[in-house]
C-alpha cells in the first residue's frame, strides 16, 4: 500500500503523533513488540489480541469466525492456542528462573494442572511478557480436535462445491487434519442448495456456523435478515421468516463464508477458482471506485471480487458493481472499425479523421467525452480540444446513494473529467451550446466517446447535419448508428488506466482480458490522433502519458505512475 | 555416499587387436541371423500387427474415457481436477454454469456441459484417472486411435461416454440422498429450492 | 552384327563404350537399390525381426504364390523407396548457402560412379577386343585414388553449405577421417603393385590368373585396405561423420528428398566401388583359380562377369554384416588406428615386399 500524498506544508505544521504504547510478547519463541491497542472492526482502539500479536510476528493462527472488519464472536474455536504468562509469587513479584529470566506459567486446566488449556486467540487480549505457542504439540492437538469436530457432519462435497480451491476448511484440513475419519455413524443431513436470496445459494451441510454472514448482514449492512435456527447438530443458517436476503451487499457473505456454504448464483458452477487469473482492477459502476479483483480465464471474465482497500471500500463491494461485467462479453459488442457505415481499417479511419481535423477552422469541432473514460484518455481529448478550439463536455449520471458504499455519482471518473478540464463544475452544462452550434451550422464535426448523445439533447436529426461524426464506443446505440467514423473501444477490464473517485482517490487498474475483434484501448488510437493533430506528446506509453498529465495539471500534484500502488493515492483537491 | 572403485584391467595386446571382439560380434550376430532368417530358423519375434493382435494386459494405460455408473448416469461432476492436472492440457471441460443442465442423477448437482479430450495431446499418463474424486474417468485398453483430421481426434463427452462403458461404484451421491431421506428431518433438494420452515 | 562390323572402328568403340557405361550404370543403380534391401533384411534377421514385408504393387496380389512370396521378401520395397525419394518435399532451409547446397550431393555421388570406369568386371564378351572394362587405363589405380579423394569434397561442402552446427561437425570429421585413411589405403596397394609391376588393373588380374590371388601374397595389405575401405565409405564402425547419436545425421542433416537420396546413393555406390577394387586387387577379379583365361565365347564372357559380381556381392554382405556387429569407434581411436597403426604397418609391408622382390628378382 502506498502512502497517501500529503501536502508538505500541512505535514510540517502538524505535531508528530506520540509513539504508540507497546507490549512485549513472545510468539513461538520470538520476541516481538506489539502496540498495546489496535483498531477493532469499527476502527476504534481496543486491546490487542493474541491473534493480532501473532500476525505482527508473521505467524498466522488458523481461524474461521474472526474477521478484521467484523465484531469478534469467538465461536468456532479454530484459533485455540496454548500460551503462558509470567509467574507471580506470593509477594506479587515475578518469579525468576536461575538465569534471571522470568518464569513462565503455561496455561493449564485449573482443576487438572497436567492438562494444557487453550484460549481463543481472536478474543484474548495480550499481557506483558505473555508467550504464545502457536505450534506447540498441545496447540496442534487442539486444532486437530476442532477440525475433526467440524468435519463430523461435513458432507465433503468438494468436487461439486464452488468454494473448493479457496476453502479454509480444505486448507486447514490439509495442514492440520487427519487423513481418516473416526466417525462411523450417519452424518446429520441438512438442506442443500437452498435459495437464500436472489443472488445467494446456501448449502447448510457445509456451514461451519461461524456466523460471519450473520454479523456482516446485521452489523455492517444493518439488515437483520439472517440468523441460526434449530439446535445442536441441527443448527441451520436461515433467512428470518418474512425477511428476504436481498440487500445490495449479499454477495459479500459469499466472500466472507470461509467454506462453500454460501455461494454466488452468478458464479455457480461456472469455473473452478484455480483456473482464474487475478487482475487488480477498479469497479466502474459508481464514483466510489471500489477496488476489485477480476477473475478471468482465457479472455473470459468470470467474476469480480472486492479487493481490500481501507481508504476506499474496506473489504466490501456492492452486488450491483460486482455483477456489472456481463456486458463485456455481449455478442453485439462493436468489433469493427466503420467508415461511412462500411467496415474499414484503423489506418484509413484515423487518416481521414486526422485530415479532416487538421484543416478544421477553430470552433468548428465539439467533443463529448465520457466520465467513464480514464484520466489519460480525457487528457488526450482535452489536448485535441485545446488545439482545435473545441467545446468539450461530458455527461452526468446520478442515482440514489446508500449509507455504505454506493455513491450518488454513477460515473467512475467525474472527478477526472473535471480535473482534466473536459467537463466544468457541473457535467453537461455545455451540451445545449453544442446542440445549438450544430443547429446553426457553426459546429461541423463532433467527436463522441462512450456516450449516446441522442439521449442528451443532440438528436439524430442534428447529428445528420454534421460533416463528420467520430464515435468511439463499446456497445451499439443510436449515436454509433449515425457515426461517419466508428472506432470500437475497450471496456475497463480490457485496458489500463487511472480513475479519480469522488473523494479524490487516484486509482490504477490493469488489463485482464483482450478486447474483441478490431477493438482497441482508446488510449492507443487517441494517442495517434492527438499526436497527428496537436503535435507529439513525446511519449508512447501509458506510464509516460500519465506522468506528463500529472506534471501538466497541478491538481495531480506531479505524482508518478510508479508511485501509484494498486490501492491508489489520495489527491489534495 | 561411499564410492566403489572399480578396477579397470588393462587390455592385453590380443584384446587390443579388436580380433576377439570381432569374433564375439560375429558369433552373436550369426546366432541371431541363424535363428531368424527364412530357410534357416525362420523364427522372428516380430508380431505381425494388424493380423496378429496383442493381448492388452491388466492395468494397461490406453485412452482415457468417461464412464457411467451402474444405472447409466454420468459419473463426472465437472470438478475440473483432471483438466487442471493434465500435463499436456489435453482435457477441456465446459462447466454447466448457473443455469446449466443438472446432473442426470439425483443429488450430484452438476455434470459437465461439454467434456473434450484431445487424443493427439493426451500422453496416456493416467493422472486424470488418479486425480478423479468420482471415479469417472479411466484409462482403458484402446491403444490404436486414428482419425483423418485433427478435429476428429478431439473426443467429445458423448463419444467418451459411449466408448467408456460402465463402471460400477459405490454411488456416493445416491447413498447420501438415501441417508438424508432416512433422517426425514431435512428435505434434500436436487434443484435449487425455496427455503421452507 | 554385320552392320556393326562395317562401322568405323572409332564409332564402334564409341557405341560399345556407351553401351558398357549404360549397362554398368544401370546394374550399379539396381545393385544399390537392392543392397539397401539386403541391408534392411539382414539387419532385421540379425535383430530377430522380419524386415520389409508389406510393400507391393497392386498387381502382385494377382500372382498366385509368387506374388505374396516376393512381397514378403520385400522385393518391391526398393521401388517404393525410390518413388518416395522422388516425391517427397524437397525442403531447403532458408539459411543455407544455396549454390554449394545444391552442388554437394552431386559431388558426393559422381566420383563413386567414376571409379567404376577402370574396373575390369569381366574378361571379354564375344570378341577378344571387347574388353569388359569401360576405360582400360594404364594408370588405373592412380585414377581411382584421384577420383575417390574428390568424394570428400561433396561431404565437406554439404557440411559447410548447410550452415548449421551438426552438418559442419560431420563435414570436418569426414575430412580428417578420409584424408587419414586414404594414406593408409594408398600405401597398402603400393606393395601390390611392387609385385605386379604395373598400374593397369587388367594387368593386375592377369598377374593373379597365373600367380595366384594376391590376398594370399599380401594378406596385410588386404587387411589394411579392407579397414580403410570401411573408413572411406563412412560405414560403421567408422560412420563418425554422420553418427546419429551425436550429430543428428551429420553432414546430410539438412537434406531431404532426392538430394538426400544422392548422398545415400553415393554411400552405396562407394561400397560397390570399394568391393570391386578389392575383388580386382586381391581376389583375382573375374578369375577363379581354374578359370583364368580370357573367355572366347559369349557364354564364357558372361560367366566371368557373373564370377566378378558374385565376389563383389560377397564383399557387400561383409560391409553390411560388419555394420551390425561393431559399435562405433571413438574419434581418437579412429585417428589412432589410422595414423599410429596402419600407416607404419603399411610402410613396413612396402619395405618387406620391396626387399623380397629385390631378392627374388636378382
Ligand atoms: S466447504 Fe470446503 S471442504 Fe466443504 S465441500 Fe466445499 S470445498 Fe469441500
Ligand atoms: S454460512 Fe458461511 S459464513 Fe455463514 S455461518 Fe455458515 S460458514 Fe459461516
Ligand atoms: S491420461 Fe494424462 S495426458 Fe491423457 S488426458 Fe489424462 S491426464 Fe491428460
Ligand atoms: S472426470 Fe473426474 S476429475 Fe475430471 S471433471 Fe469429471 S469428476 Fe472431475
Ligand atoms: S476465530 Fe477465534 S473462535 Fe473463531
Amino acid at each position: 500500500m502506498s502512502a497517501p500524498v500529503t501536502p508538505p506544508a500541512t505535514a510540517a505544521t502538524q505535531a508528530a503523533p506520540p509513539p504508540p504504547e507497546t507490549v512485549t510478547v513472545k510468539v513461538n519463541g520470538k520476541t516481538v513488540q506489539v502496540p498495546k491497542t489496535m483498531p477493532n472492526w469499527q476502527g476504534k482502539p481496543e486491546a490487542t489480541t493474541m491473534l493480532q500479536a501473532a500476525r505482527c510476528a508473521g505467524v498466522d493462527i488458523p481461524h474461521y469466525c474472526y474477521h478484521d472488519k467484523l465484531p469478534v464472536a469467538g465461536n468456532c474455536r479454530m484459533c485455540l492456542v496454548e500460551f503462558g504468562t509470567p509467574m507471580i509469587g506470593p509477594d506479587r513479584k515475578p518469579v525468576l528462573n536461575e538465569d534471571g529470566s522470568p518464569k513462565i506459567a503455561r496455561s493449564v486446566l485449573p482443576y487438572e494442572p497436567g492438562t494444557p488449556r487453550g484460549a481463543i486467540a481472536c478474543a484474548t487480549p495480550i499481557s506483558p511478557g505473555m508467550e504464545i505457542y502457536a505450534d506447540s504439540p498441545a496447540t496442534k492437538q487442539m486444532r486437530e480436535a476442532v477440525l475433526e469436530s467440524l468435519l463430523i457432519n461435513h458432507p465433503l462435497d468438494c468436487p461439486i462445491c464452488d468454494q473448493a480451491g479457496e476453502c479454509k476448511l480444505q486448507e486447514y484440513s490439509v495442514q492440520h487434519g487427519q487423513a481418516e475419519s473416526r466417525f462411523v455413524e450417519a452424518k446429520v443431513h441438512k438442506p442443500k442448495a437452498v435459495d437464500l436470496g436472489p443472488r445467494i445459494i446456501l448449502d447448510d451441510e457445509r456451514c461451519v456456523l461461524c456466523t460471519r454472514c450473520i454479523r456482516f448482514t446485521k452489523d455492517i449492512v444493518n439488515d437483520d435478515a439472517l440468523g441460526i435456527v434449530n439446535r445442536g447438530s441441527y443448527n441451520t443458517i436461515s433467512a428470518f421468516p418474512g425477511k428476504t436476503f436481498d440487500n445490495n451487499y449479499t454477495l459479500n457473505t459469499v466472500d466472507l463464508c470461509p467454506v462453500g456454504a454460501l455461494t454466488s448464483k452468478d458464479f455457480r458452477f461456472k469455473m473452478r477458482v484455480w483456473f482464474l487469473k487475478e487482475t487488480a482492477s477498479v469497479c466502474t459502476t459508481c464514483g466510489t471506485g471500489c477496488n476489485t479483483t477480476i477473475g478471468s480465464r482465457e479472455g473470459v471474465v468470470h467474476r469480480l471480487e472486492p479487493r481490500a482497500n481501507d481508504a476506499v471500500n474496506g473489504p466490501w463491494m456492492c452486488d450491483t458493481g460486482r455483477l456489472n461485467y456481463k456486458w463485456i462479453a455481449r455478442a453485439d459488442r462493436l468489433k469493427e472499425v466503420r467508415v461511412g457505415g462500411r467496415k474499414s481499417t484503423w489506418s484509413t479511419a484515423l487518416r481521414e479523421i486526422t485530415a479532416k481535423l487538421s484543416t478544421a477552422p477553430a470552433g468548428s469541432v465539439a467533443i463529448v467525452a465520457s466520465a467513464r473514460q480514464t484520466n489519460e484518455e480525457l487528457f488526450l481529448l482535452k489536448r485535441l480540444a485545446t488545439k482545435l478550439g473545441a467545446i468539450t463536455d461530458s455527461i452526468a449520471r446520478e442515482g440514489e446513494p446508500d449509507r455504505l458504499l454506493v455513491s450518488g455519482d454513477r460515473n467512475p471518473n467525474s472527478t477526472g473529467a473535471r480535473l482534466t478540464g473536459v467537463s466544468f463544475t457541473e457535467a453537461g452544462i455545455q451540451l445545449p451550446k453544442i446542440a445549438a452550434g450544430i443547429a446553426s451550422g457553426t459546429i461541423r464535426s463532433l467527436i463522441v466517446f462512450g456516450e449516446d448523445v441522442t439521449q442528451h439533447g443532440i438528436d439524430a436529426s442534428l447529428l445528420a447535419k454534421l460533416d463528420m461524426l467520430v464515435v468511439s464506443d463499446i456497445l451499439p446505440n443510436a449515436t454509433t448508428e449515425a457515426a461517419t467514423h466508428l472506432l470500437p473501444g475497450a471496456a475497463a477490464p480490457e485496458k489500463r488506466g487511472t480513475f479519480v473517485n469522488v473523494k479524490g482517490r487516484l486509482q490504477k487498474f490493469h488489463k485482464a482480458v483482450e478486447a474483441p475483434g478490431d477493438a482497441r484501448p482508446e488510449i492507443e488510437f487517441l494517442q495517434e490522433l492527438a499526436d497527428a493533430v496537436a503535435g507529439p506528446t513525446g511519449t508512447s506509453t501509458i506510464e509516460g502519458l500519465f506522468n506528463r498529465m500529472t506534471a501538466d495539471i497541478p491538481a495531480f500534484g506531479g505524482v508518478q505512475w510508479s508511485a501509484v500502488g494498486d490501492t491508489g493515492v489520495t489527491l489534495s483537491l | 555416499m561411499s564410492t566403489k572403485v572399480v578396477e579397470r584391467k588393462p587390455l592385453s595386446a590380443w584384446e587390443r587387436s579388436y580380433i576377439p571382439s570381432f569374433l564375439g560380434g560375429l558369433g552373436v550376430t550369426w546366432n541371431h541371423f541363424k535363428r531368424t532368417a527364412p530357410f534357416l530358423g525362420n523364427k522372428p519375434i516380430t508380431m505381425e500387427y494388424p493380423e496378429q493382435k496383442w493381448v492388452v494386459p491388466e492395468g494397461y494405460r490406453g485412452a482415457p474415457y468417461l464412464v457411467k455408473d451402474q444405472e447409466g448416469a454420468t459419473k463426472c461432476v465437472s470438478c475440473q481436477l483432471c483438466e487442471f492436472v493434465c500435463p499436456p492440457k489435453a482435457i477441456r471441460i465446459t462447466p454447466p454454469g448457473e443455469n446449466g443442465q443438472p446432473a442426470d442423477r439425483a443429488n450430484a448437482e452438476k455434470m459437465p456441459r461439454e467434456f473434450e479430450i484431445n487424443m493427439l495431446r493426451c500422453i496416456f499418463c493416467g493422472l486424470c484417472q488418479e486425480v478423479c474424486p468420482e471415479e469417472a474417468i479411466f484409462l482403458q485398453k484402446d491403444y490404436s486411435l486414428t482419425g483423418t483430421s485433427r478435429e476428429e481426434m478431439v473426443y467429445n463427452k458423448e463419444k467418451l461416454l459411449k466408448l467408456g462403458g460402465t463402471h460400477a461404484g459405490i454411488q456416493k451421491w445416491k447413498h447420501k440422498l438415501e441417508e438424508a431421506e432416512a433422517q426425514e428431518s431435512f428435505p434434500v433438494a436436487t434443484e435449487p429450492q425455496k427455503h421452507s420452515h | 552384327m554385320d552392320f556393326f562390323q562395317n562401322l568405323d572402328p572409332a564409332v564402334q568403340f564409341f557405341i560399345f563404350s556407351a553401351v558398357k557405361i549404360g549397362v554398368v550404370f544401370g546394374v550399379t543403380m539396381s545393385f544399390v537399390a537392392y543392397s539397401v534391401l539386403v541391408e534392411r533384411k539382414v539387419s532385421a534377421w540379425i535383430q530377430d525381426r522380419v524386415g520389409p514385408n508389406r510393400t507391393s504393387p497392386p498387381i502382385a496380389q494377382f500372382i498366385p504364390i509368387l506374388g505374396p512370396f516376393l512381397t514378403r521378401l520385400g522385393i518391391f520395397q526398393p521401388m517404393a523407396d525410390g518413388l518416395k525419394f522422388l516425391l517427397k518435399e524437397d525442403f531447403t532451409p532458408n539459411y543455407v548457402r544455396l549454390a554449394y547446397f545444391w552442388l554437394a550431393p552431386a559431388i558426393a555421388v559422381i566420383p563413386a560412379f567414376l571409379t567404376l570406369a577402370v574396373i575390369p568386371f569381366g574378361s571379354t564378351l564375344g570378341n577378344p577386343d571387347n574388353k569388359m572394362v569401360i576405360a582400360d587405363l594404364d594408370v588405373g589405380i592412380l585414377y581411382t585414388f584421384g577420383i575417390v579423394s574428390l568424394g570428400v569434397y561433396g561431404i565437406v561442402l554439404a557440411g559447410y553449405a548447410a550452415n548449421s552446427k551438426y552438418p559442419f561437425l560431420g563435414g570436418i570429421r569426414s575430412t580428417a577421417q578420409m584424408i587419414s585413411y586414404e594414406i593408409a589405403m594408398g600405401m597398402s596397394v603400393v606393395s601390390v603393385f611392387l609385385l605386379v609391376g604395373d598400374l593397369n588393373l587388367s594387368k593386375v588380374i592377369e598377374y593373379q590368373a597365373h600367380g595366384g590371388w594376391l590376398v594370399f601374397k599380401q594378406p596385410l595389405a588386404f587387411f589394411i585396405f579392407l579397414v580403410a575401405a570401411f573408413a572411406e565409405t563412412n560405414r560403421l564402425p567408422f560412420d563418425l561423420p554422420e553418427s546419429e547419436s551425436e550429430l543428428v545425421g551429420g553432414y546430410h542433416t539438412e537434406y531431404s528428398s532426392m538430394k538426400f537420396a544422392l548422398f545415400f546413393l553415393g554411400e552405396y555406390a562407394n561400397m560397390i566401388a570399394s568391393s570391386a577394387m578389392m575383388v580386382t586387387l586381391f581376389f583375382g577379379g573375374w578369375t577363379l583359380p581354374f578359370l583364368g583365361e580370357p573367355a572366347s565365347g559369349l557364354l564364357g564372357g558372361l560367366l566371368h562377369i557373373g564370377i566378378f559380381v558374385a565376389k563383389m556381392a560377397a564383399f557387400m554382405i561383409l560391409f553390411i554384416w560388419v555394420r551390425w556387429m561393431f559399435p562405433r569407434f571413438r574419434y581418437d581411436q579412429l585417428m589412432d588406428l589410422g595414423w599410429r597403426r596402419f600407416i607404419p604397418l603399411a610402410l613396413a609391408n612396402i619395405l618387406v615386399t620391396a626387399l623380397v622382390v629385390a631378392f627374388v628378382n636378382r
